[in-house]
């Protein structure tokens, strides 16, 4: 067995007790890499030569006798909008083509602490905007289940990575589900946290109020190291809540006995696919099986969850990205006659279609007469949805429902109505909306072979009930243990 | 309510962002579908309903007010596209 194809929980443990160099483990996911990148993409940069010091100096360490930390010497990619000190971070933007922070995102810090290994930053869609990673300057990912469809996105090269074994963790960032849904399509876990459990100091922002850091992993138990690492207080971030640390290992008990399953029906049942929705009627049986209750919920606004999301989001992107303006850091056109000229040409030039879409609908409803009809409005529905949730969690411990309604689409298949893609969160935002914890776990195949997601969903601040939830799942089913062929499909 | 061609000069404008004809058409029926999507909300009764300002009961979190070090100057100049003498370089601003 290749080491590349070891969890990270199985890789961490060879390192500490020495049954591996930690420069074996990285020539060895280096090696892969340089075979499967030119058939995936989801790369953008590799830094090579940053993770071999870092391996050098974690060996002595180790070798000395000290603790490296849990993730000591295991390789983790980050998406491209997570700030890295002396590595360009693109946002997958001619706007940030060539951007060098000088600084590290919290996050970075904190798993460097822990011991990991950065080995690149993936592909992503233009300023996290997307559902397919269509929209990045750089490249185009593609699925490793099968080359020719989309890993989903907008954290598409994080999620691609991880499943094509390229990386044993990940970080990406979820707005409306961009951990999620490429997580469903690629068949690997995809955790999004409880909005303010990590800190979102050097994540470039998309919608501050609902932008949040998570990870991939191959298991839940690797995505549950990952959240141990990166979770807690910040005080570089001011949302970030201010809540006693807790161990979330703890959570992984393989038992949902006595565990009541929400199951939101009158939600679920519109345009959903007939393999996805028949993977999500399995996941209740096995449940059940298990020793769950399911139980029946309203969430009788959640399907206003998208309307609402396409006006938040663009209205917050819309003044996030007004600082990019060609003149402290990003892209300065070459020509430009005055101030003015040179604001204008820099951002027509340095930003592409999709994100221009979202500034001019965001700029649309917050304008004057538009504001109280749209923003006022979609801020309101957000407290409906909010309290459809606490409501229903009254009478639940996790709501289940599949992550996307579709699987993995080809590339190009959208490209003549962007509300069409839009569609596809349907069954993600709403966990953004909300601010609550949610995970895809990979819950079957469709009759292309094609991934799909089952999702849990926790209350605010819950994740251990939703780690124990998904943990169980996953050990009692095995579509985690499949493998892509990265090839081109039928 | 619809987005009209008028309506997508109006914003481009305000975002700073220059369209050409083509791109002026195509972004207004784009546009368009999505505000008559987004306008099922109107049909949702909201009256007394509480904007969600933030979703965590956060409010005015402050800091002490204490000098730290910041990043070196010619740290955050290497980010910059045009500069001079240690500073961003734009152009005249006040004729």
């Amino acid at each position: 067995m290749d080491l590349y194809s070891l969890t990270l929980t199985e890789v961490a443990s060879k390192i500490k007790n020495k049954e591996v160099s930690i420069k074996e483990v990285l020539d060895n996911i280096y090696s892969r890499i340089e075979d499967v990148e030119p058939k995936v993409d989801a790369y953008i940069t590799l830094t090579q030569k940053l993770a071999y010091e870092r391996a050098e100096k974690l060996q002595q360490r180790l070798d000395n006798g000290e603790d490296i930390g849990v993730l000591g010497g295991v390789p983790i990619a980050i998406k491209d909008n997570i700030c890295t000190n002396g590595v360009k971070t693109t946002c997958a933007s001619r706007m940030l083509e060539n951007f060098v922070p000088i600084y590290d995102a919290t996050v970075i810090k904190k798993l460097e602490d822990a011991g990991a290994i950065i080995i690149g930053k993936t592909n992503m869609d233009e300023f996290a905007m997307g559902s397919s990673t269509e929209t990045s300057y750089i490249k185009k990912t593609k699925n490793p289940w099968d080359l020719s469809r989309v890993p989903g996105g907008s954290s598409g090269g994080s999620a691609a990575a991880v499943s094509a074994q390229m990386a044993y963790a990940s970080l990406g960032s979820d707005t409306g589900g961009s951990i999620r849904q490429p997580a469903s399509y690629c068949s690997v876990v995809g955790l999004k946290p409880t909005y303010g459990l990590i800190s979102r100091f050097g994540l470039i922002a998309f919608a501050s109020s609902l932008d949040q850091i998570g990870p991939f992993a191959r298991t839940v138990e690797d995505a549950t190291l990952m959240l141990n690492v990166i979770a807690g207080h910040d005080k570089l971030d001011t949302t970030s809540a201010d809540i006693e640390k807790e161990d979330y290992t703890k959570a992984l008990i393989n038992s949902v006995e006595g565990k009541v399953i929400g199951i939101p029906t009158d939600f679920i049942n519109d345009g959903i696919n007939s393999d996805v929705k028949l993977a999500y009627d399995n996941a209740i049986e096995k449940l059940k099986s298990l020793g769950a209750q399911v139980k029946e919920i309203n969430l009788e606004y959640a399907k206003y969850s998208l309307a609402t999301y396409y006006i938040i989001a663009t209205a917050e992107a819309s003044s996030n990205l007004g600082r990019y303006d060609g003149i402290r850091y990003g892209y300065r056109t070459k020509d430009f006659d005055d101030l003015d000229d040179l604001y204008r040409k820099s951002r027509t030039e340095g930003f592409g279609d999709e994100v221009k879409r979202r500034i001019m609908l965001g700029t649309y409803v917050l304008s004057s007469g538009y504001y109280d009809a749209y923003y006022k409005r979609a801020q309101q529905v957000r407290t409906l949805i909010v309290e459809n949730f606490k409501k229903a969690f009254e009478s639940c411990d996790v709501i289940m429902i599949p992550t996307a309604p579709n699987t993995s689409f080809k590339f190009g298949a959208h490209n003549a109505s962007p509300l069409e893609m839009y569609l596809e969160d349907i069954y993600t935002v709403p966990v953004n909306i909300a601010g609550l914890p949610g995970i895809s776990v990979p819950g079957g195949f469709d009759k292309n072979g094609m991934p799909i997601g089952i999702q849990f969903i926790a209350k605010a601040f819950d994740e251990k009930n939703l780690l124990q939830v998904a943990y169980t799942f996953e050990q009692n089913t095995t579509y985690h243990k499949e493998i892509p062929t990265i090839e081109e499909g039928k | 309510m619809s987005v009209s061609k008028e309506d997508v000069k109006h914003i481009a404008n305000l975002s700073k962002l220059n369209l050409t004809d083509k791109e002026l058409e195509k972004y207004t029926t784009e546009l368009s579908d999505i505000v008559n999507f987004a306008n099922e909300l109107s049909n949702i009764d909201v009256d007394g309903i509480k904007p969600t300002a933030h979703i965590l009961d956060i409010k005015n979190v402050f800091r002490k007010d204490e000098v730290q070090p910041s990043y070196d100057r010619e740290e955050i100049l290497k980010n910059a596209p045009s500069k001079d003498a240690g500073c961003v370089s734009v152009p005249k601003v006040v004729e």
